[in-house]
């Protein structure tokens, strides 16, 4: 054995596009992978991680250079590749059909593991998984979460000689992402697993024991986590805002002062920034304006964003909105969205709970909770597009589902997935829904210029076509096309990458800024600490509601805890009551 | 104002989303190009080539005759000339004749002798429309030769056909064509409008948006039913010009004929696009629905001839009314008063189908 | 890899899809209710035999012979004759489509007859010849029958000298067309199960992203076809056993040829059916585009241009050309003939060769498309 899982030299793979012609997603890549460790691919959309993974897996052909799988050349020899490894594409295809146990044989039958071993293997997968209690359940029923956990327990059905993981935890909830490591760590400590894994989350590739940053198809570092994160050394701070500025507005400061600061982002009620190496003490003085700042151990994040702001340096930080056209009275305090004992149920199924909340005009309002907790089925409710079993229910003094439709003008929606008209140009997109929203004419045109200006689109591409973080992009132009007053979005940031990320944000932080009243759901706990308050709902109940600084001072011990940790520890607490509860009674 | 501003932009973005894309382009005009030429020469009753053997034992003047009467007439085409009856059964068989012409040794003596001389014709039944008629076409040749071997004919039957004189089976078929071919894919269309933004998330989108659910029906039904009536006038057209058969009626009430019946196709497109979730579905129960309409529309058999319980189903079915309109229009010239009752099916359907889809699209919801 | 591992694999996934099968209501519905609803449609509805044709009698001459001629027309259950006593009434019913024959009887009719040049005049609605011809064959019937009648009675001669036509149709004496459109039936419904259910199966997992998962293991491309034949296989067989219970009991079709050689044919062309449904199906990766295509490359080709009811003698050479390249076609002739005309070898002997070419040739075609490949 070389003691190499993977060696590729000069990997190139193209691929030809009907509009641009040819699309280079692999170019000229050279890399070796070790055996028994754990590897991360990190870059951002586009990178080409997918094509490489699948390349890996003998799905795709390299055009030219030299990739050898488990010292086997996989161009020649796909299946004997396939024989021996086991790989988990970004969306596993469960046949949703199947129950949970039935997903389970037919992998084990296809893998031809044998009976005696088959229980054992499958007994600890379910246990791992936590999903022994549903084995019967159709696996479409199951939440996003336990699906995700289903496709990695039918990939490691057997113990495969390499385990290939595309994006494991797009969409996934911090709870079942933690389990889902945990399986992967347990097999690696076990059996000497070799996983390769790619991941737009830093905190997961810092578990590996090297890392790859890829962008646009080419190699930009790679190293242990530690040699990485030197990287970033002396460069990262902590801002304390004083009292009463709320930490994102020091950030949107902080991130738009780009010869000065690499990148900014708000944590714990602060603002945690890189500088750039070349930044001036004086200027960075004044643009911080007597504001206390401390210096903080540098993290795997921040040698990552210094990789790619390097590589992109022309990019968009964030696009603002012109305040004048969206500002409103910051007088009126009367609540925008009034939800009073609001319950939904399916069947015999409690979807939502007995749920109450207001929100306030020019609120950045964040709804979590791990997949299936009822964040979609109430976020749903509000923007009318599901009637209520029972309860009160007021957006913009109105329910939307009873009004007439000239109410619903008031609302921008932005949903899961970005659903657009993926045949159309992005300039079509936004004339229809322009239309659809009584914009016509002269009017209609300017607002297009304006929103294609603020979110940087090409208004002739296809929107089908777009990467992630573009689609994203029109989704959200198209939201704010006839400017609401008030902005649903839906997990905006699922599978895009952090540098998309933050553009996003800046701009949901100028929005909140004019006075728009932003509801959002993330799995990104991070991003909770942009938002005024957020609520967190599990098994349909609101367990609580507050300030991001609130929620993690009732998850118990404070300094250093990040907002994943939280979260985590908030649904635990409720679930161990609510058990505790069952049982008592 | 505002409404028809709302409804254009919506209709401006089905109509793209149809067209844009130049396989679906191709999808939607092809194959109603391709099927009416095709049909239009394959889907045919008429006799134009039917092979037939001889067995001639008599070997006579009068024998010989009728043959070459009956290979005069262009429809009938001797491929073999047998010995034996023997051999009958082998061409008869196979299927290589389609009839077999039998002269018995004593034919010629009994003509002679004035007495009736039986010409014996041996037909393939497994098609029985085709062994009819060319049973009735030998019938009235020898008809004609007897009438001109001077035999009497008390009784004379002058026969005169209206609206298709030469009785050309292609004439009945390609009208109802117009309507059936074009129904096919608008209902497929109308079916999968809906469904398929279901599936991709965007009616959630559409449904947030001030659009009312009479806006939403509008803006899907229109593209569905222009497209449908391109199709009808692309076949229209072929019928007209290419095939030549001529028409009687008026364009203008053949096409107001199609808009209903269209109107009504798309309807039921519409209402099973709004019941069904996923794309798959829609187009299921679009086959479902469709082979029921195809089969009793009188496009292939005449509804006449069904049992009467299923005459009356067929009062449910729009399609025999769009091509009971066009056929009636377009080769019998018939008036608006004439095919009055043609419009209340269709319209009923359309009355009960529109609003329901409508309803369905708020209505049922995850 | 060793053969065993061919077979557990092949079992495994012949499960999946049966269980997948199974659990969508809509393939049962289209599986087996589809062609129960066709059977009984088909057999009942579709008919080109002529019953009750409405045939407007005109009486402007109405002498003791004139009726005697055209009650013949009351007598038979092909016609329901309408009694009038104008031209324009007549022509009126035609136009509102209430009539579809008017047979006129003139003034001078009965003087004319005896003289031995009567003439009736029938007018026909040209626009169903079909229909049209059958009416005009019963109408002549019936009234030179009549005639006869009352000529035998009063011993005078009728019909003439001359050649007469003996027609025998064989294979379907009575020109029952039930009893050539209940066997074509059976190859419509093989068609529909390759056409609606088999043409969504690859694309869907295209669509659904199962693809990609079930390449990386150690599954090869041919297992996946034949698992997805063999659920679909048992669901023609049942349609089989229905449409075969129907022909003999509910319509009374005989079956001349031997029902192993019916069977036998039936499911080679249902593999052909289901083969070229899964190509499509792999050709295409999208649900929707595999829907279209094998509606209009396999359902509407087999139900016009498969001989099922119109012959092909009667179509030009083009068409000709393409409908001897549909499978259809050569089993269409088959089934017609094992039906009703007997074990004819050479046609079924050809026909069975064509389409298990065919088979092997779609099902080699279908597992190239499932090529472990993503471009």
């Amino acid at each position: 054995m070389t003691g190499f899982t993977v060696t590729a030299e000069d990997l190139r793979r193209t691929f030809d596009d009907a509009d641009v012609g040819e699309v280079v997603a692999v170019d000229g890549l050279s890399m070796r992978v070790r055996e028994g460790e754990l590897t991360a691919l990190v870059g951002p959309d586009g990178a080409g991680k997918t094509t490489l993974m699948r390349m890996f897996a003998g799905l795709l052909k390299p055009q030219s250079g030299r990739l050898s799988v488990l010292g086997i050349d996989v161009a020649q020899d796909p299946q004997s590749v396939q024989d021996r490894i086991s790989y988990m594409p970004q969306r596993f295809g469960l046949y949703e059909d199947l129950s949970v146990q039935e997903n389970l044989d037919l992998y084990a039958d296809l893998h031809g593991v044998p009976m005696d071993q088959r229980q054992e293997r499958f007994g600890r997968m379910l246990e791992m998984t936590d999903m022994a209690r549903f084995t019967e359940r159709p696996a479409g029923k199951l939440s996003g979460g336990m699906k995700q956990k289903l496709g990695l327990a039918c990939t490691l059905v057997r113990s495969p000689d390499l385990l290939l993981l595309d994006e494991p935890s797009v969409g996934v909830d911090p709870l079942s992402r933690r389990d889902l490591w945990k399986i992967v760590q347990q097999l690696v400590d076990d059996e000497g697993l070799s996983v390769i894994v790619s991941t737009a989350y830093m905190d997961e590739a810092e578990r590996c024991a090297q890392v790859f940053v890829m962008d646009k198809g080419r190699l930009l570092a790679d190293g242990s986590p530690a040699e990485l994160t030197a990287r970033a050394k002396e460069l990262t701070f902590t801002a304390l805002p004083p009292p009463g500025v709320p930490a994102r507005e020091l950030q949107a400061r902080l991130i738009d002062a780009r010869d000065l600061v690499i990148d900014a982002m708000p944590q714990a009620g602060n603002v945690r920034f890189i500088k750039q190496p070349d930044a001036g003490d004086a200027d960075l003085r004044q643009l911080l304006d007597g504001i206390e700042t401390e210096a903080r151990t540098e993290e795997l994040e921040d040698a990552f964003m210094m990789l790619l702001r390097a590589q992109d340096k022309d990019a968009p930080a964030g696009p603002a909105p012109e305040a004048a056209n969206t500002q409103r009275p910051a007088t009126d305090d009367k609540p925008v969205i009034v939800v009073r004992d609001l319950v939904r149920t399916f069947g015999d199924f409690t979807a939502v709970a007995s749920t109450s909340f207001d929100v306030a005009r020019g609120e950045i309002f964040g709804l979590l909770g791990p997949n299936g907790a009822g964040k979609t089925t109430t976020f749903r409710m509000l923007c009318g597009l599901l009637p209520a079993t029972s309860g009160h229910l007021e957006v913009a003094g109105r329910d939307l589902r009873t009004a007439r439709a000239q109410a619903r003008a008031r609302i921008g929606y932005v949903a899961q997935k970005f659903a657009l008209y993926g045949n159309l140009s992005i300039r079509k997109n936004l004339e229809f829904f322009g239309g659809a929203y009584g914009l016509r004419g002269r009017a209609l045109k300017a607002r297009i210029n304006e929103v294609v200006a603020q979110f940087d689109l090409d208004p002739a591409a296809q929107s089908g076509q777009l990467p992630a973080g573009f689609k994203q992009r029109l989704a959200m132009a198209t939201g704010l096309l006839h400017q609401p007053e008030i902005l649903f979005l839906d997990e905006p940031t699922s599978g895009i990458d952090p540098l998309a990320r933050r553009a996003f944000w800046r701009t949901i932080t100028a929005l909140a800024g004019t006075g728009v009243t932003i509801i959002i759901t993330t799995h990104f706990m991070e991003e909770a600490e942009y938002c005024d308050r957020i609520a967190i709902q599990d098994a349909g109940e609101m367990l609580i509601i507050g300030t991001p600084k609130q929620v993690r001072a009732r998850a118990g011990d404070g300094a250093g805890q990040t907002m994943n940790d939280a979260f985590i520890a908030v649904v635990e607490q409720h679930r161990e009551n609510s058990r505790s509860r069952q049982v008592a009674a | 104002m505002l409404f028809l501003s709302q409804l254009l932009a919506l209709i401006r973005k089905e109509l793209l989303a149809i067209l844009k894309d130049p396989s679906s382009r191709t999808l939607l005009f092809a194959p109603a190009l391709m099927q009416a030429l095709l049909f239009g020469y394959g889907a045919t009753y008429d006799l134009t080539h039917a092979p037939f053997a001889v067995l001639d034992q008599s070997r006579s003047a009068a024998s010989t005759e009728i043959v070459a009467r009956l290979e005069g007439t262009g429809v009938f085409h001797r491929i073999a000339t047998l010995e034996n009856t023997s051999q009958i059964a082998g061409q008869i068989e196979s299927g290589d004749a389609l009839l077999v012409l039998q002269f018995q040794p004593d034919f010629a003596a009994k003509l002679a002798g004035g007495a009736e001389a039986p010409v014996q014709v041996i037909l393939d039944g497994r098609n029985s429309s085709t062994a009819g008629l060319a049973s009735a076409y030998v019938s009235s040749i020898v008809a004609g030769y007897n009438a001109d071997q001077g035999a009497t004919t008390p009784l004379t039957i002058v026969r005169r056909a209206w609206f298709n004189p030469n009785f050309e089976s292609r004439w009945n078929l390609m009208p109802a064509l117009i309507a059936s071919l074009s129904m096919l894919q608008t209902l497929m269309l109308a079916a999968l409008s809906v469904a398929r933004e279901r599936e991709q998330g965007t009616f959630d989108q559409l449904l947030v948006t001030p659009l009312t659910p009479t806006q939403i029906l509008i803006g899907k039904a229109l593209p569905s039913i222009l497209v449908g009536l391109l199709q009808s006038t692309i076949i229209f057209l072929i019928i007209r010009y290419w095939f030549g058969i001529p028409m009687n009626g008026q364009v203008w009430l053949m096409y107001l004929g199609l808009v209903t019946f269209t109107t009504a196709a798309v309807g039921l497109g519409l209402s099973i696009s709004a019941i069904a979730l996923t794309m798959q579905q829609a187009m299921l129960y679009t086959f479902i629905v469709i082979m029921p309409l195809m089969l009793l529309s009188g496009l292939l058999t005449p509804v006449q001839n069904m049992p009467e319980i299923l005459q009356w189903a067929t009062y449910a079915n729009p399609l025999r009314f769009g091509i009971d309109l066009v056929r009636r229009v377009y080769l019998e010239g018939a008036t608006l008063r004439e095919v009055s009752f043609d419009f209340i099916p269709l319209l009923a359907v359309a009355a009960v189908t529109l609003p329901l889809a409508a309803w369905l699209f708020r209505h049922r919801l995850s | 890899m060793s053969g065993s591992g061919f077979a557990s694999r092949l079992v495994a996934l012949t499960r999946k899809e049966t269980r997948q099968m199974l659990r969508d209501r809509s393939n049962l519905v289209v599986g087996l209710l589809l062609p129960l609803v066709l059977i009984l449609l088909f057999g009942y509805g579709l008919s080109f035999d002529v019953t009750d044709a409405r045939i407007a009698v005109v009486l402007e001459d109405s002498s003791p012979i004139t009726l005697n001629a055209v009650a013949g027309l009351a007598g038979t259950d092909y016609l329901s004759p309408i009694w009038l006593h104008s031209m324009p009434e007549a022509e009126a019913m035609i136009r509102a489509g209430d009539a579809d024959a008017i047979l006129r009887v003139p003034a001078e009719f009965t003087a004319n007859l005896a003289q031995g040049r009567g003439t009736l005049q029938l007018i026909l609605n040209g626009v169903d010849s079909n229909t049209a011809q059958t009416i005009e064959g019963y109408a002549t019937g019936a009234i030179t029958n009549a005639l006869q009648h009352l000529a035998d009675r009063q011993d005078t001669r009728f019909t003439g000298s001359g050649v007469t036509v003996i027609a025998r149709t064989w294979f379907n004496e009575a020109n029952n067309s039930t009893w050539f459109l209940v066997p074509g039936l059976i190859v419509l419904v093989m068609t529909l199960i390759g056409a609606f259910l088999t043409s969504l199966l690859i694309a869907r997992e295209w669509e659904r992203g199962t693809l990609e998962s079930l390449f990386v293991t150690p599954v090869r491309p041919l297992e996946l076809v034949l698992s997805k034949l063999a659920p679909y296989l048992i669901i023609g067989a049942i349609d089989l056993i229905m449409c075969l219970l129907a022909a003999r009991y509910l319509f009374e079709v005989p079956m001349r040829g031997s029902l192993w050689l019916v069977i036998l044919s039936s499911m080679l062309y249902l593999l052909v059916s289901l083969g070229l449904g899964l190509w499509i199906s792999g050709t295409t990766r999208n649900q929707f585009a595999a829907s279209q295509m094998a509606l209009l490359l396999s359902f509407m080709p087999a139900m016009m241009l498969s001989g099922f009811v119109f012959d092909l003698r009667n179509v030009p050479a083009v068409v000709q050309v393409i409908s001897q390249a549909l499978p259809a076609t050569h089993f269409m002739s088959v089934i017609k003939t094992l039906f009703l005309a007997g074990n004819y070898w050479p046609t079924v002997l050809r026909g069975l060769v064509i389409l298990s070419l065919y088979a092997a040739l779609l099902i080699w075609a279908t597992h190239r498309t499932l090529a472990k490949k993503l471009d």
